[in-house]
C-alpha cells in the first residue's frame, strides 16, 4: 500500500500539483488519470522520490519515505520496479543484460542464478530468444514487455507504469494492460499505472485517481466512472460526440 | 555561472561515493578505457603522424642554414611534439572526439530516462555513469598521448626518409639529444594530458547529465561540451606552462 499525503509540486513558481491525497491499494491496478500535462508523471515521479514535493508526504507501508536516510530509501527503492513512458532500457545493454541489471548491482546471485531469473522474467513477459538483442532492434511493444521483466526482476512491491500503452497498437495496449493486472494479482504489489486511455481505464480500473490541472478531481473505480457528474471528469469520459451519444 | 559551478562541484563529490558493487563498475571502467581510449587510438595516429611530418618539413626550410647543423631539426620537432602538439593539440581533438561523444551519450540517456530508471532502482547514477568515465581517461588518455608521441616521431622520421630533407640519422640524433630534459618534458606533458582529461570527461559529462529538454537539446550540450571543454583546456594549459616551465 502507498498512502500520498496533501502533495504539491511548484516549478519555478508555477504549481503542477496541488494538495493531492490519495491511498493506493495492494494487489490492485491503481490508475492515475488525466489530460496530458495535467501532472500525472510529477505526481508519479514525487511518490518514487525522483522529485522531491514542495509540501506533503508519501507512505509506503507506513514507512514516511521522504523522511528517511539515504541507506533506508535505498532499501525501499529495491521493493520498487518502474516502466517508463519510453521504456527507457539501457540502449547499450543486450535485453538480457538489461533484464539482469538489478540483480548484477543489488544482489548476490551467481551468474547462473541470474540468469536462470533473467529467462524467468522474459518468458513470464513471453520475450523468448531475444536475449542478445538490443533494444533498438525490438518492436515498441517488446521494448515495454522487457522494460517490465526488468521492472519485477527484483520482486517489487511497488510497480509504476507511467503510461505502458503510449505509443502502442490497441491490441498490443490491451495485450499489456492485461500483463501488468496480471502480474500485479500474481505478486500481490501495489501497482500504480498512469494512463490517458480510456480503453485501459474501463479494463483494468481498480482504483482511479482522477487529476485535472494538478488537483484531485475524482476518485472511484471503472464501474463508478461511467456514471459520474463531476464536469471535467465527464469530458475526459465522453471525449467523442459519438460517446456522449451513446450515453444518452 | 556560480550555480553552475556549485552543480558541477556537486556532481564530483557524487562520484566519489561508495560505489554499490564494485564488480560492475570496474566493468564500467574496463568498458570505458575501450570507448574512450582504445577506439580513439586511429585517429590520434593519423593526425600525430601527419603533425610530426608537417613539423619536420616546416622546420627544416625555415632554418635552412649552413651555419645550423641538421640535428636541430629532430631537436626542434622533440620539443614542439612534447611540450605542446602531442598534449595539447592531441587533447583538443580528444575534447572534439570524446567530449561530444559522452555529452551525447549522457544527454540521451537523461532525454529516454534512462538516467531516472537508475535512480530510481538506487543507483548513484552519477557515480556509476561518470566516475568510470573520469577514472578511466584519467588513465588511458596519457597512454594514448604518448602513443601520439611516438607516432609524431615516426611521421617526422617518415618524411625525412623520403624525402631526404633532412638525413634519417640527423633526425634521431636530434631527437636523442638532451636527453638529459626529457624526464621533466615528459613529466610536463603527461600532468598536463592528465588536467585535460579530468577537464574534458568531467566538462562533457556536466552538459550531457544535466541537460533539460530533449533531442534538439542533446545536440546544443555536445556542441557546449567541445567548446567549454576545449576554452578550459586553454586555460589550463597556460597556467600549467607558467607553474612547470617558468
Ligand atoms: N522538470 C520539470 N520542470 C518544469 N516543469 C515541469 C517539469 N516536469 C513537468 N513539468 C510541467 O508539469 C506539467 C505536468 O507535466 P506531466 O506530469 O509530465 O504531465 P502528464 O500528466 O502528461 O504526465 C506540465 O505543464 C510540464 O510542463
Ligand atoms: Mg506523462
Amino acid at each position: 500500500m502507498i498512502q500520498v499525503k496533501n502533495i504539491s509540486k511548484s516549478f519555478s513558481g508555477v504549481e503542477i500539483l496541488k494538495d493531492i491525497s490519495f491511498e493506493f491499494e495492494k494487489g490492485k491496478t491503481n490508475l492515475i488519470i488525466g489530460k496530458s500535462g495535467s501532472g500525472k508523471s510529477v505526481l508519479t515521479k514525487c511518490i518514487v522520490g525522483l522529485f522531491e514535493p514542495d509540501i506533503g508526504e508519501v507512505y509506503y507501508n507506513d514507512r514516511n519515505f521522504l523522511k528517511l536516510k539515504p541507506k533506508e530509501k535505498k532499501e525501499v527503492r529495491k521493493e520498487m520496479g518502474m516502466l517508463f513512458q519510453g521504456s527507457a532500457l539501457f540502449d547499450s545493454f543486450s535485453v538480457e543484460e538489461n533484464v539482469a541489471f538489478p540483480l548484477r548491482m543489488f544482489t548476490q546471485m551467481t551468474n547462473a542464478e541470474i540468469s536462470e531469473r533473467v529467462n524467468f522474467c522474459l518468458q513470464r513477459v513471453d520475450i523468448i530468444n531475444k536475449n542478445s538483442l538490443y533494444p533498438s532492434e525490438l518492436s515498441g511493444g517488446m521494448q515495454k514487455r522487457v522494460a517490465i521483466a526488468r521492472a519485477i526482476s527484483m520482486q517489487p512491491k511497488y510497480l509504476f507504469c507511467d503510461e505502458p500503452n503510449s505509443g502502442l497498437d490497441p491490441v498490443t495496449a490491451i495485450l499489456i494492460d492485461e500483463l501488468i493486472k496480471e502480474i500485479t494479482v500474481e505478486y500481490q504489489m501495489t501497482t500504480i499505472v498512469i494512463t490517458h486511455d480510456m480503453n485501459s481505464v474501463l479494463e483494468i480500473g481498480d482504483n482511479i485517481l482522477f487529476i485535472d490541472n494538478g488537483v484531485k478531481k475524482w476518485q472511484g473505480n471503472k464501474d463508478e466512472i461511467l456514471n459520474v457528474k463531476v464536469k471535467e471528469l465527464y469530458d475526459f469520459v465522453y471525449v467523442s460526440k459519438f460517446l456522449k451519444k451513446m450515453k444518452s | 555561472m556560480i550555480k553552475s559551478f556549485g552543480k558541477y562541484v556537486l556532481m564530483l563529490y557524487y562520484i566519489f561515493l561508495k560505489p554499490e558493487k564494485l564488480s560492475v563498475y570496474w566493468k564500467r571502467f574496463l568498458d570505458e578505457i575501450i570507448q574512450l581510449g582504445v577506439k580513439s587510438l586511429f585517429i590520434v595516429s593519423l593526425m600525430s603522424a601527419f603533425m610530426g611530418a608537417v613539423l619536420v618539413i616546416q622546420t627544416a626550410t625555415a632554418i635552412e642554414s649552413a651555419w645550423i647543423p641538421d640535428y636541430t631539426v629532430g631537436f626542434t620537432v622533440k620539443q614542439s611534439m612534447l611540450l605542446e602538439f602531442c598534449p595539447t593539440i592531441i587533447s583538443l581533438i580528444l575534447a572534439g572526439k570524446v567530449g561530444s561523444n559522452i555529452a551525447s551519450e549522457l544527454g540521451t540517456m537523461k532525454v529516454t530516462e534512462q538516467i531516472d530508471a537508475l535512480e530510481v532502482m538506487g543507483v548513484n547514477s552519477i557515480g556509476f555513469l561518470i566516475g568510470p568515465k573520469i577514472i578511466a581517461s584519467l588513465f588511458i588518455f596519457p597512454i594514448v598521448i604518448m602513443y601520439s608521441i611516438f607516432f609524431g616521431f615516426l611521421g617526422g622520421g617518415l618524411v625525412c626518409y623520403f624525402t631526404e630533407i633532412i638525413p634519417v640519422k640527423q633526425y634521431i640524433l636530434g631527437i636523442r639529444a638532451f636527453s638529459e630534459d626529457n624526464f621533466i618534458f615528459i613529466r610536463y606533458a603527461l600532468t598536463k594530458t592528465i588536467v585535460f582529461a579530468f577537464l574534458i570527461t568531467s566538462i562533457s559529462s556536466y552538459f550531457g547529465y544535466y541537460l533539460k529538454g530533449g533531442a534538439l537539446e542533446v545536440g546544443k550540450a555536445s556542441t557546449n561540451a567541445v567548446v567549454y571543454s576545449s576554452i578550459f583546456i586553454l586555460f589550463a594549459n597556460y597556467i600549467l606552462t607558467q607553474l612547470m616551465l617558468i
